[in-house]
């Protein structure tokens, strides 16, 4: 309880594995940081540790969440700043434990922590499935990205997570209003849409019912950002970044088109001197 | 014409095919979502007993939970076999 209204906390969660939370989550963070916000972005994937990798920062995690849940460390002890960002900082999942050293009141603690300590937003980069690290990643959101391929699987384990979203979190049992819900389609790429091989942005969005926040193209930029720990939002000749970037702005309310989303023609030149 | 046909023959669209075996998998999900557990011990007690009476199908008992505002309805339908010409459809 106590989580102040002027902290933001936002859930990045999927159902499936290996979608683009992780990625999504720190791209998110840098975003909002860029804009001058002060942000947090928590690993509730406890034993397998990946943000601080995404972000950059694995070789400076000496505390890390499990350790503030257990009154080990302080807050302040456990957050690591971003070296590129004043206002950004990174919670990291421990690596040792496994995922029931997670409780609803330790998570609660260290959210309360963070908006006392005058946090703009937290993100909640929730580990796959449905268990107990998902659960609390989601259950004191106020808003959540749902990330999805367009794909049956994770479509389908999406609809799973709108479900849990709706029942299984504090605003539903304290009827406080919905958790804002927002899609975020990844791996999108509009030529295989357009030879009827992959569900289009409309398809997926039919079949959820909830709104888009932002679509990123499939794109190389995203190992490239992930091999050299830069999130890819800061790469900005990557079509995937300026995708993030557009969501974060659609998500701090601005009204943006749709970019990346229509098919290239695949003239020989552009064949040549594409890719 | 064969050259036109060979150009025409375009991969079957998966996508659709997707986006159907979804439309429907999660509507039904959907409906099973947050009903309660007891729903299929009913459902199959409630088939013994109208078996006593009528030949029915095991399919023909549909039973789901519908949520109308503030109101939750135990909806339950069963289709009898054709020779009993009268639809029995109560809520």
């Amino acid at each position: 309880m106590g989580v102040g209204t002027l902290t933001e906390i936002i859930v990045v969660t999927s159902g499936k594995g290996g979608v683009g939370k992780t990625t999504t989550s720190a791209s998110l963070a840098v975003g909002l940081a860029k804009r001058g916000k002060k942000v947090a972005v928590i690993d509730f994937d406890v034993g397998l540790r990946n943000l601080d990798l995404i972000m950059g920062c694995e070789r400076r995690v000496v505390y890390d969440f499990v350790n503030v849940i257990n009154d080990e460390c302080t807050l302040k002890q456990a957050l690591i700043k971003d070296k590129r960002y004043d206002t950004l900082f990174i919670l990291a999942a421990s690596q040792t434990r496994d995922k029931d050293a997670l409780t609803k009141e330790g998570v609660d603690k260290v959210l309360t922590g963070l908006a006392d300590d005058g946090f703009d937003f937290i993100i909640c980069d929730s580990p796959a499935g449905i268990e107990k690290g998902a659960a609390l990643a989601m259950y004191f959101a106020d808003r959540a990205v749902v990330v999805v391929n367009p794909e049956v699987s994770s479509v389908r384990d999406s609809d799973r997570i709108l479900g849990l979203l709706a029942s299984k979190t504090r605003r539903a049992e304290l009827g406080n209003g919905a958790v804002e819900q927002h899609l975020l389609l990844t791996r999108y790429n509009p030529n295989r849409v357009e030879s009827g091989d992959m569900m289009s942005i409309a398809d997926v969005q039919e079949i959820l019912g909830i709104e888009v926040v932002g679509v990123i193209p499939e794109s190389e930029g995203v190992l490239a950002a992930s091999n050299a720990g830069i999130p890819v939002i800061l790469d900005e000749g990557s079509n995937a970044g300026l995708a993030y970037e557009d969501s974060v702005a659609r998500l701090l309310g601005e009204s943006r088109p749709l970019r990346f989303i229509d098919a290239q023609k695949k003239s020989l030149l552009s064949r040549l001197f594409r890719s | 014409m064969g050259i036109l046909d060979f150009f025409k023959n375009k991969p079957k669209n998966t996508a659709n095919v997707a986006k159907e075996r979804l439309r429907i998998i999660v509507a039904q999900e959907r409906a099973q979502r947050g009903s309660p557990d007891y729903l299929p011990t009913l459902r199959r007690e409630i088939l013994e007993v109208i078996k006593k009476y009528v030949n029915v199908d095991p399919d023909a008992v549909l039973i789901s939970v519908e949520r109308d505002g503030d109101q939750e309805v135990l909806e339950l339908s069963v289709a009898l076999p054709e020779k009993a010409n009268a639809a029995l459809d109560n809520g």
